[in-house]
């Protein structure tokens, strides 16, 4: 189950002739955070968007020997792709135990949906462990901070056993120390599964990138180590050229 | 649109009510209660639990249902042919000889001579129909106007063509003059007591049944659903198949609310399976609280009453009464009158602590770093 890759060739997305996404490829492995940046419009979300099944997309995604384009949403996720929005999306009514029990809950039959849930599944259990949530349990995901309800979007990523983690901007508005917490436990988590990271936050990829992959207009321009990519001339000639600086050294980010 | 409010009380309490209300209705009503209110009461009950259903359907699953009239006549007309062939006996029921004296009786009345086949349709007939209307919509993704008014029309095309096929169905004047109801006498007042009991008992009965989906995972799911159908996509649920179970078995309710409606009532017509009919089942359900357990049943209920008692003084007035009303609810609280009691503030949960906004944090964070 660990050692199944995720590797994307020549994906394309089309938006009624606008081309978002141009034949981009790149893999994914488990046991590193692969980052995915570029300018705003590079295409990042666009090719989480396609994988998943969101938009449609030619070219090929495959995690292991399965291919993913052309699939159902829900059947893609049962495939074990799990995905975060940029807009944390929890169910705000619902407790931080029901959300993560529905997301525990899609190896269930339909019959044990009629019961009542009791006691808490030991893999929640872990997952609130993990994400730093286990004081949180009753509390109605709507009320929670920013930063817990990015958390507890990991977390229901956890429970449902997704091997690949896609996530798109997890520190947008976060705080330094949440930012911080938010890296470590990627870092953890990503030991087992793959964990493939859209960010504008510069800082935030130097320290927790293992890989990255620089989009620019729906291509490629760039592949390989945070060292790598900041070396690459094309990289500074393109953010440069924006407000994003990514020149070596200079700890500038990108607001949000 | 403020999101109905789910999280309701713990679950003995709710279970409690149910058994007040259950002592209410199957014990106290009929001890107190003159014959004609009795029978209004039950009628109300028939509201009630096609109420239910939408409160399912509507509230926790986000589906404006605005044709549960096409449920509830099916219910209604299958158990109208079934007491109308009861009472006819051997001949051919007497609004048919009227039109074609000679004409043998419709196909598809025969089988409703049958008890049995009477009682299946009026369980399965919805289901079925239901289940092929809902798997059509819900898997194209159709929702919120687009599905309201799909339904509405639903409810118009089936009320114009029962008022089209007067030899058939009886038209706009229905079928009425039911004398049996399985074989009892429906004059008799110890019979029509029976008939109240049932219609009652099938409501509490219908009220367990969303007490339990409530709490249950589907209950959450569904919610979930409503709330946020794409992110329960990427969960790995097809939403499709949640909101299809809370269709269906709203259509079953509203089906079995007009089965009972017919021996109560003692007539049935297209004016009270049409557009009109199916929104003021919904006005019943906004005006007790949709997403609550016992709102829909209740607002239902009142609604009745308030049609039977005002509508009857003062029938010209009533109509603009209940717009008033329903303008106040929507407008002042919009997840009902079961919200009230939410809105004194000795009442309220206590809320905890949100932490202070990150945004805020990472603002005065970038102050320093810079």
């Amino acid at each position: 189950m660990t050692d199944a890759s995720l590797v994307v060739t020549d994906l394309r997305v089309e938006f009624s002739g606008f081309v978002a996404v141009g034949g981009v490829s790149f893999d994914a492995h488990p046991g590193e955070v692969r980052f995915l940046i570029g300018p705003n419009g590079a295409g990042k979300t666009t090719c989480i968007d396609a994988i998943t099944g969101l938009a449609k997309g030619t070219g090929s995604a495959r995690l292991g020997e399965k291919e993913l384009l052309g699939k159902q949403v829900h059947k893609i996720v049962r495939l074990g792709v799990g995905r975060t929005f940029q807009t944390a999306s929890v169910f705000d009514e619902l407790t931080v135990l029901q959300n993560l029990d529905i997301a525990a809950g899609r190896h269930r039959s339909a019959l044990s949906l009629l019961r009542t849930r009791r006691g808490v599944d030991p893999s929640i259990e872990q997952a609130l462990e993990e994400t730093g949530l286990a004081g949180e349990l009753t509390t109605p995901a709507g009320i929670l901070s920013h930063g817990q309800k990015q958390w507890l979007e990991i977390a229901m990523l956890l429970v449902q056993d997704a091997k690949v983690l896609l996530l798109d901007e997890p520190v947008a508005g976060m705080s330094q120390d949440e930012r911080t917490a938010t890296g470590e436990l990627l870092r953890r988590i990503a030991a087992k599964r793959i964990v493939l990271v859209v960010e504008h936050d510069m800082d935030f990829m130097r320290r927790y990138a293992t890989r990255v992959t620089v989009l620019h207009q729906g291509k490629v321009l760039s592949q390989g180590t945070v060292a790598d990519v900041q070396a690459d001339p094309k990289v500074q000639e393109v953010y440069l050229g924006t407000a994003d600086a990514i020149a070596v050294g200079t700890p500038n980010r990108k607001e949000d | 649109m403020t999101k109905p409010r789910t999280t309701g009380p713990k679950p003995w309490i709710s279970l409690s009510g149910i058994g007040v209300f259950a002592v209410l209705l199957l014990a106290v009503a009929p001890l107190v209660l003159t014959d004609h209110w009795l029978n209004n009461l039950g009628k109300y009950c028939c509201w009630a639990i096609a109420a239910v259903g939408i409160g399912l359907a509507w509230g926790r699953g986000g589906m404006l249902v605005m044709g549960q009239g096409v449920f509830f006549a099916l219910g209604a007309y299958s158990m109208a042919m079934h007491l109308t062939l009861e009472t006819a006996g051997d001949r051919i029921p007497g609004f048919m000889v009227l039109y074609d004296p000679l004409a043998p009786l419709p196909m598809f009345w025969e089988p409703f001579r049958s008890a049995g086949f009477t009682l299946l349709a009026i369980v399965l007939l919805p289901v079925v129909m239901a289940g092929i209307l809902g798997y059509a919509l819900f898997k194209r993704r159709v929702k919120g106007a687009y599905f309201a008014i799909l339904t509405q029309a639903l409810a118009v095309a089936l009320a114009t063509l029962i008022s089209s096929t007067i030899r058939e169905t009886g038209g706009d004047t229905g079928l009425s003059d039911f004398k049996y109801f399985f074989g009892f006498v429906l004059n008799d007042p110890a019979n029509k007591v029976m008939v109240f009991l049932i219609a009652a008992g099938l409501l509490i009965v219908c009220l367990l049944a969303v007490w339990q989906l409530y709490r249950s995972r589907f209950g959450e799911l569904l919610v979930a659903t409503r709330d946020a159908e794409e992110r329960v996509r990427f969960l790995g649920y097809d939403p499709a198949n949640v909101k299809l179970v809370a269709f269906v078995v709203s259509a079953l309710m509203a089906s079995i609310a007009g089965a009972m409606f017919v021996p109560i009532v003692g007539i049935i017509t297209p004016a009270e399976i049409g557009a009109a009919a199916s929104i003021l089942m919904i006005a019943g359900v906004a005006f007790g609280g949709r997403a609550s357990l016992f709102g829909p049943a209740l607002g239902a209920m009142a609604v009745g009453w308030g049609q039977s008692s005002l509508g009857s003084t003062w029938p010209e007035g009533w109509t603009y009464i209940l717009g008033l009303l329903f303008i106040v609810v929507i407008l002042f609280l919009p997840n009902g009158l079961s919200s009230l009691p939410s809105r004194f503030p000795g009442r309220t949960r206590p809320k905890p602590d949100v932490p202070p906004t990150p945004a805020i944090a990472a603002a005065e964070l970038e102050e320093v770093r810079a």
